[in-house]
């Protein structure tokens, strides 16, 4: 009897907790990338719910196709991806087995962001593993150009408002505010980084064409040798040279990448090391896709005033 | 048709490279937009014009002829300028972008076409291959020394080619074909349909597969931290090549209390199976029960517990069957920020086979555990226990042990060195070093988890 019972009681409590009433029910929007999340949050406003798969200070490439991700999106309304291939290593298998055909690549419920955006280095000739991790489309990383966010922005806008048609108005109104909000600041950040113009920087991944081209930084080379592969001592030396050379004074170095040859190449050479934030969440204090870029430029300015 | 489509291709390509006055024309007439002609995809063709010989003085009608050459590449170089633009402000929105300086300009656009893909970088003759399979190939060698009687590796051996051919089918679906070519001969390792869409939180698969039984029966040789497979699975899920069935698989999520992943998975297989399952009559079918609960325990670690059941007519007599009873737990540690330098995880499995057979049934259990540490990027170092009876003979016990050191020089090929002693139930110790190389090309797959 007692198990019945139990079974009873247990089907009652499930039945109850299962209508949730529409009229309340945010949008629950899935990311992979934080930047994408803060957008979203930027533009839907209360009216959706957001939560980014990857963590802002973990390497976007790479990231495990934990089941617990399944979980996360079996229960998405929509998603927006980075597109461009970079979630090629763990995103089929983890929307294969969502469950949620609505979130699909060509169902209303999925957004490539990278559509409309300008999407830099894209290969004009045949490549070949042989150039390192290489991506067929172009260079992911172009969320760091506030442009391209602000395109970014439009086209959630219009899929919230699509997904969500009672609040076309709600989501029209917070866009407008975001635009906003992004020229001004687009505005602040032009005005900071202007004295800067033509500084040429090293990174140590491809992450900063974007970013770079906004606000004409010149990307003299990579630690990397080529994307992906990790740093040889050859190509370390053809660093230090270039660096010696051109006079650079800044390596930029993005949150999820050993420090240890940066560091080194600082050492011989007089250059500043400066961990560089390409996403949202790479630290406490970057909490949203503004911050991202206050936080970024002021460390760029402070680390170039540092060494006059 | 389709030759000379791409021969025109070619043409037009070779027009263009053998041309570089042209290039550098077009460039210069565009120093407004820096970003343009290269995030917009192929390049305009540019028409073939015979070079001009500057070797004698030029005469009067030459230079007229020159500036009238001019004059006509200038025209075309607009004519196509405003194709791109047309085409662009038509099909990306403001995919222009505002230039350096011109920031602030924020001009209210509409926003781009929803689900409007990006251009694929393909050149245009390619299109036809457009929904084609992604298409990879995996090498797999081995090359082995020491000795050993039982199991007689050779010494060296392009052990497997896999093969793989993977697309969507439709809306509803998608497919997957691996085919394992040996030095000789193929195998379907698997082909199988997944249907993606359907109702209830089903995920049905319907074709040839790698059982759900374990978490490395299911795994492709070449994505296993060994370059072979441990004794359990050889010794109690039928050899070298595991339990590959052939039927239907469906798969439903089972919701529990907290951000708990779990999943249960039936299969119902036809009842030959290699030496695993075989089949007096049609009607004898093998099935597998699997069902699986992961948990994230903290941001860096989780934990993957799965229990497995499978059942099948073994062939001894009419009625006979084989009971396969399994338990694996994989812990898995790996913080996120240094993820791609330092990780470690820990997997074992418990297998039992208990097989009916007239002559004495017999129960024969087998285990192994690993470890895997990361050292660094592209270092892994890994160690490896395992026992197993003898499914047909369950008072014969093998052992094993095994050290492993894995260079991976990029994310696509794989060098590792395995030493493993395994004591045989015949009395034999072989003392063994295994070579693995292993190579991919083609289309980037997932990695597995």
């Amino acid at each position: 009897m007692k198990p019945t019972k139990l079974a009873v009681a247990g089907l009652a409590l499930a039945l109850l907790g299962l209508p949730e009433s529409p009229a309340f029910a945010k949008l629950k929007v899935v990311t992979t990338l934080q930047d994408l999340a803060s957008l979203a949050d930027l533009v839907g406003g209360d009216r959706v719910e957001t939560l980014a798969l990857v963590k802002g200070y973990q390497d976007p490439h790479f990231v495990d196709a934990k089941p617990s991700f399944i979980l996360k999106l079996s229960r998405a309304d929509a998603l927006i991806v980075a597109g461009l291939e970079l979630e090629i290593g763990y995103l089929p298998p983890l929307l294969d087995q969502s469950r949620n055909a609505k979130i699909h690549p060509g169902s209303p419920g999925y957004l490539d962001a990278s559509t409309g955006c300008e999407i830099l280095n894209r290969p004009t000739q045949q490549v070949t593993r042989a150039f390192g991790d290489v991506h067929p489309y172009g260079n992911p990383h172009y969320w760091t150009d506030p442009e391209n966010g602000r395109i970014i922005a439009r086209s959630i806008a219009a899929k919230l408002a699509e997904r969500d048609p009672s609040g076309r108005e709600a989501y029209a109104a917070n866009l407008a505010a975001f635009e906003g909000r992004l020229t001004e600041k687009e505005r602040e950040w032009a005005g900071k980084m202007a004295p800067y113009a033509g500084t040429k920087i090293v990174t140590f991944h491809d992450s900063w064409p974007n970013f770079a081209r906004r606000y004409g930084l010149i990307i003299a080379g990579h630690v990397e040798p080529k994307p992906g592969i990790p740093p040889s001592p050859t190509h370390t030396l053809e660093i230090i040279n270039l660096i010696m050379t051109e006079k650079i004074r800044l390596i930029l170095v993005e949150p999820y990448f050993d420090l240890k040859t940066p560091k080194f190449i600082a050492e011989k050479t007089g250059a500043t090391v400066l961990s560089f934030y390409p996403s949202v969440g790479g630290l406490p204090e970057i909490k949203d896709y503004f911050a991202l870029f206050d936080y970024d430029i002021d460390a760029f300015v402070s680390a170039m005033k540092g060494k006059p | 048709m389709k030759s000379r489509t791409s021969s025109t291709a070619m043409a037009i390509i070779f027009g263009f490279g053998l041309h570089p006055a042209v290039c550098a024309d077009e460039k210069a007439a565009q120093p407004s937009a820096p970003s343009a002609p290269q995030a917009q995809g192929s390049p305009p063709a540019a028409p073939s014009q015979p070079p001009v010989k500057v070797s004698a003085p030029p005469t009067a009608e030459e230079v007229e002829a020159l500036r009238r050459e001019i004059e006509e590449l200038r025209r075309q170089i607009q004519t196509l300028r405003d194709q791109l633009r047309a085409g662009l402000a038509s099909g990306q929105g403001m995919a222009l972008g505002a230039a350096p300086g011109e920031t602030a300009s924020a001009i209210p656009s509409p926003p781009p076409a929803p689900g409007l893909p990006a251009a694929p970088p393909a050149a245009a003759s390619q299109t036809s291959n457009y929904f084609n399979p992604s298409i990879s190939v995996i090498g797999n060698y081995l090359g082995v020394g020491g000795s050993n009687g039982t199991e007689n590796l050779p010494s060296s051996s392009l052990r497997e080619s896999e093969v793989s051919f993977q697309a969507i089918v439709d809306p509803y679906a998608r497919a997957d074909f691996f085919l394992s070519f040996g030095e000789e001969g193929v195998d379907v390792e698997e082909g199988f349909i997944s249907f993606t869409s359907l109702p209830a939180g089903l995920l049905a698969k319907v074709g040839r597969m790698r059982t759900a039984f374990g978490k490395i029966n299911p795994l492709h040789l070449h994505v296993l931290p060994w370059p072979d497979e441990p004794l359990p699975l050889v010794n109690l899920l039928g050899g070298e090549e595991g339990w590959i069935g052939t039927g239907l698989s469906v798969a439903v999520l089972v919701p529990l209390p907290g951000e708990v992943f779990s999943e249960a998975t039936l299969q119902v297989l036809r009842g030959d199976s290699g030496e695993l399952f075989a089949a007096t009559q049609r009607g004898d079918l093998a099935y597998n029960g699997h069902y699986r609960v992961f948990r994230d325990l903290s941001e860096a670690t989780n934990l993957e517990v799965g229990l497995s059941y499978g059942l099948g007519p073994n062939g001894l007599t009419s009625r006979s069957a084989t009971r396969l009873e399994g338990l694996d737990a994989t812990l898995r540690w790996k913080p996120l920020r240094t993820a791609t330098y330092r990780s470690a995880s820990f997997r074992g499995e418990l297998i039992r086979s208990r097989r009916e057979d007239p002559l004495g049934d017999q129960s024969a259990e087998g285990w192994f555990l690993s470890g895997e540490y990361q050292l660094a990027k592209r270092w892994f170092t890994g160690a490896r226990i395992e026992s197993s009876e003898h499914a047909d003979d369950a008072t014969q016990r093998d052992r094993g042990k095994a050290l492993l050191l894995t260079f991976w020089p990029s994310e696509f090929s794989q060098v590792r060195g395995e030493l493993r002693r395994r004591e045989y139930a015949d009395g034999e110790t072989a003392d063994e070093l295994l070579l693995q190389i292993q190579f991919a090309i083609g289309a980037h797959g997932a990695h597995p988890f």
